[in-house]
């Protein structure tokens, strides 16, 4: 059978590494379409907000003049939120990683979590809204504040904290662990003296990056009803009398960054929309910073394990 | 043994009982969850059914839910929420496609090292915040291609929704792709095939699975997005096919009327509990799907 | 084989490695080889393992190319045409169309059993159905499938058995018409009933193309190869009709080797 002519071989190799080279181009092409992307929308909200990036927009309560409006009982709010969403849900989710890691069975009960973890993963944010309107709000009389919110945010990220904690407790060595119970700790002994501490640095950046995503979630915190004309702050918790300590401010309508941003986009007048970007510049800032932060601990844990 | 020590090993047993009873009440916590969203959401939809027909919901043209002469047709929601997936995933699909196979069967490993966490990033980034791209740059930069785009319309919103999914399905693809092994892929370049040829035609149906769950994922995140629609494709129900439009989302919809007066127990506070309990479904098939396809994928390998 | 050998200068000669050296990186993993093949006949790489039988295998169709770090010195060169196909002006992918490959692991696409062998074909711009058809089946019947698959083109490789599907990758390489075909310890994933019949199948396939084989296992080498060279970490100890080195070595260390004492 008569082969191929040699130049005629050379020449298809040719086009199909043509082929090859653009695509290498389109592919590179592709991500910079990407990083342009979150280049052009930081660049666009440094913009449009500058103007109100002064010290007052930090301490200044919304206003009707838009070159008055500041941010203060909305990063107030922010904060005492995800206070309540870590302090729920870390424990919360750290201790259902380590039962389903080191203590569960593999039985239809464990399937049923496991399945159900997945499962709540994908839902979208304003369900779990919805669960806190009807639920949490009615049912339970929670209200419209600090508390339900912190509630809400911390089932949502429920599902980051429960993956990263099983995920860091899965990359401890078999030997670590068998060595611990061959000295006769118990289960609970050589999770708290031997697991948890290994596996901090994971389960620490799957915290940091569920609490960036909750910083930034609206639609759960609108369908609670946070308002978005708050021109007061939450009572303080710290209080100047015996016991000094305060919980009323669970209890107390609030704000969060996000719902201000949505509210200043919101308004026909342009004015707004320049304190609109300044807050959302500030808020990917801090997203940023803490996506960021979570990514260099990935990193320096998987070069300082040597096991 | 003395009895002493046996007592202390006695408590010692409780006391490890006790702590994994408190620890598999936190994992319980998660199935308390959706239960509760299952029972909010029928709940309220009960109560709602009884006062409008499922029939009506599923069929009628018009959603005009507070107004005295009520329709409650869901459709009208549903194109919102498909015209913008739509948009969403022409984007997406493609973009997160290529990346995925550039990453997977191109990139050197450093390149790979300073794209991934890019891509993370770009996946951080709030959704409000790209309402607010959205709106206030992407539709005045459209509005000079398309003459006559109104300032709310599903194209904008559904571009930008578009690349915010491409990280989700660029990492799922690629994940999916470096799953094939390299035997497959030595057998190809032995072969005398170049990386493109090998990349579409043996790593990519070998990963086929893998990625149709990327694809199917990336659709499920696009129909459940609230902020983006809410604030850049308008809040006033549309029943449109067309993305020039101004139209609203099943997600959209919910927003608007949270943001009102919300009294317990009207007609109106039950339609969100409909909607949602629509949205439930549909995210949920998605969900069910992408699952089913990422197992099966991992079977292969 | 009991019929007189020809004298070994009169061979038509298919390919020579001359002064071959590979590094993996830093490591020297070949030294100095030089080693003749013979056209149309099989030649065995054998030795104990990391010998460098497969990385020397591996250099013959610029497999280390794919992977960074990898250096060659020295020189392959392929007949009639007489061009080292290891120069770096020299085109790996063109090399890689002269020359096929058989991996260890069966290593099928996925895709139809069809749509495998006509893989090379397609990438080679062959792509009218009727002359596909032609070669496809010509490949198969050379690595003795076709029988086996003529009703059932249309399946996806997968569904065929270990020792059928490397059959088929063995078709895929035929296909081509390489000039010279590599098999990389072809049976050594397999069971003893396919492995002797892929065995049969290589002494067939001598009388059409070149044949370079590796094989972790001696008796394999003595039963299908012509020529045989015994490898030692990097190094050729000895290179000679398969008759020769098992029966009367030359070197004592391929007699150690051969007569079990070590690998």
């Amino acid at each position: 059978m008569a082969r191929k002519d040699i130049g005629e071989i050379r020449g298809i190799i040719a086009r199909a590494k043509r082929f090859d080279m653009i695509f290498g181009v389109v592919g590179v092409l592709a991500l910079g379409l990407g990083l342009l992307t979150f280049v052009t929308l930081f660049v666009d909200m440094a913009l449009d907000g500058y103007t109100r990036l002064t010290p007052d927009f930090f301490t200044e309560f919304p206003s009707r003049r838009a070159e008055r409006a500041g941010i203060l009982s909305a990063w107030v709010g922010t904060t005492l939120v995800m206070l309540v969403t870590a302090c729920v849900a870390v424990p919360l989710g750290v201790a259902a990683g380590i039962y389903l890691e080191e203590y569960a069975p593999r039985n239809w009960v464990t399937d049923i979590i496991e399945i159900n973890i997945t499962n709540l993963a994908g839902v979208p944010s304003i369900i779990y809204g919805l669960l806190a309107l009807g639920l949490f709000i009615y049912e339970f009389g929670l209200g419209q504040s600090i508390l339900t919110a912190g509630l809400t945010l911390a089932l949502l990220i429920l599902p980051v904290v429960i993956v990263a904690t099983r995920e860091a407790i899965r990359s401890i060595p078999s030997h670590i662990r068998e060595g611990a119970y061959a000295l006769g700790a118990t289960k609970w002994q050589v999770v708290q003296h031997h697991i948890l501490p290994y596996s901090m640095g994971g389960i620490m950046t799957g915290v940091i990056i569920g609490m960036a995503r909750a910083i930034g979630e609206t639609a759960p915190i609108i369908t609670i009803g946070a308002l978005t004309f708050i021109a007061f702050l939450p009572p303080s918790p710290v209080t100047t009398a015996f016991p000094f300590v305060s919980f009323e401010w669970l209890n107390s309508p609030f704000t969060v960054m996000p719902i201000q941003i949505f509210n200043w986009t919101s308004r026909p007048d342009p004015n707004f929309h320049a304190n609109a970007a300044a807050a959302g510049f500030i808020l990917v800032l801090m997203t940023l910073a803490m996506n960021g932060l979570a990514i260099w601990l990935r990193y320096r844990i998987r070069r300082n394990i040597k096991w | 043994m003395s009895a002493a020590r046996l007592s202390h090993r006695a408590s010692r047993h409780i006391k490890e009982r006790i702590i994994e009873s408190i620890l598999f009440l936190a994992a319980l916590v998660s199935v308390g969850t959706t239960l509760g969203i299952v029972y909010i959401l029928v709940k309220e939809s009960i109560v709602f059914f009884g006062h409008v027909p499922l029939w009506d919901f599923l069929t009628d043209t018009q959603w005009t839910p507070l107004f005295d002469d009520a329709h409650f047709g869901i459709i009208v929601l549903l194109s919102g929420t498909l015209v913008s997936s739509g948009v969403a995933l022409a984007v997406a699909i493609p973009l997160g496609t290529i990346i995925a196979i550039y990453l997977s069967e191109f990139a050197s490993a450093r390149a790979r090292e300073f794209a991934k966490p890019v891509l993370e990033l770009l996946s951080g980034v709030p959704t409000i915040i790209y309402g607010y791209f959205a709106l206030l740059f992407l539709t005045p930069l459209l509005q000079k291609l398309i003459p006559g785009l109104p300032g709310f319309n599903l194209l904008s919103a559904g571009i930008v929704m578009g690349i915010m999914i491409v990280p989700y399905v660029a990492s799922i693809s690629e994940d999916a792709m470096r799953a094939v092994p390299m035997s497959l892929r030595e057998g190809s370049y032995a072969m005398g095939a170049t990386r493109l040829q090998t990349a579409l035609k043996v790593v990519f149906p070998g990963a086929l699975s893998g990625i149709a769950a990327a694809y199917i994922l990336g659709i499920s995140r696009a129909v459940g997005e609230t902020m983006i629609l809410a604030v850049a494709a308008g809040m006033q129900p549309n029943l449109t096919w067309n993305p020039t439009e101004s139209a609203a989302t099943i997600t959209a919809f919910i927003v608007q009327v949270a943001l009102g007066d919300l009294p317990h127990g009207s007609v109106g506070y039950q339609t969100i509990f409909a909607a949602g309990l629509t949205l439930m479904l549909l995210t949920l098939v998605f969900n069910v799907l992408g699952h089913v396809m990422r197992r099966r994928f991992r079977e292969q390998y | 084989m009991s019929e007189p050998k020809p004298a070994i200068d009169t061979l038509p000669l298919k390919a020579r490695a001359s002064a071959l050296d590979f590094y993996y990186g830093d490591f020297q993993a070949l030294k100095k080889i030089d080693m003749p093949i013979y056209e149309k006949r099989v030649t065995a790489l054998i030795g104990p393992s990391g010998c460098g039988k497969s990385t020397f295998l591996r250099c013959f169709n610029r497999m280390h190319d794919l992977y960074p770090g990898n250096r060659y010195v020295g020189e392959i060169s392929l007949h009639p045409d007489n061009v080292n196909l290891l120069d770096k002006s020299v085109d790996p992918i063109e090399v890689r169309m002269r020359l096929s490959m058989v991996f260890q692991k069966p290593n099928p696409f996925p895709k139809t059993i069809f749509e495998n062998v006509a893989y090379g074909l397609r990438v080679r711009g062959l792509n009218r159905r009727a002359v596909l058809e032609e070669k496809v089946e010509e490949a198969l019947r050379a690595a003795a499938l076709w029988n086996e698959v003529k009703d059932r083109l249309q399946d996806m490789a997968f569904n065929l058995s270990g020792g059928q599907q490397q059959r088929l990758c063995i078709a895929r390489a035929l296909a081509t018409e390489p000039e010279i075909l590599l098999f990389d310890e072809p049976t050594s994933a397999l069971d003893p009933i396919a492995t002797a019949s892929i065995e049969e199948l290589i002494t067939e396939l001598k009388q059409r193309v070149t044949i370079l084989i590796v094989t972790h296992n001696m008796q394999q080498a003595a039963r299908v190869s012509d020529f045989t060279a015994y490898m030692y970490i990097g190094e050729l100890v000895e290179f000679g009709w398969t008759d020769d080195i098992f029966i009367k070595p030359k070197n004592p260390q391929t007699e150690a080797y051969i007569t079990g004492r070590f690998g």
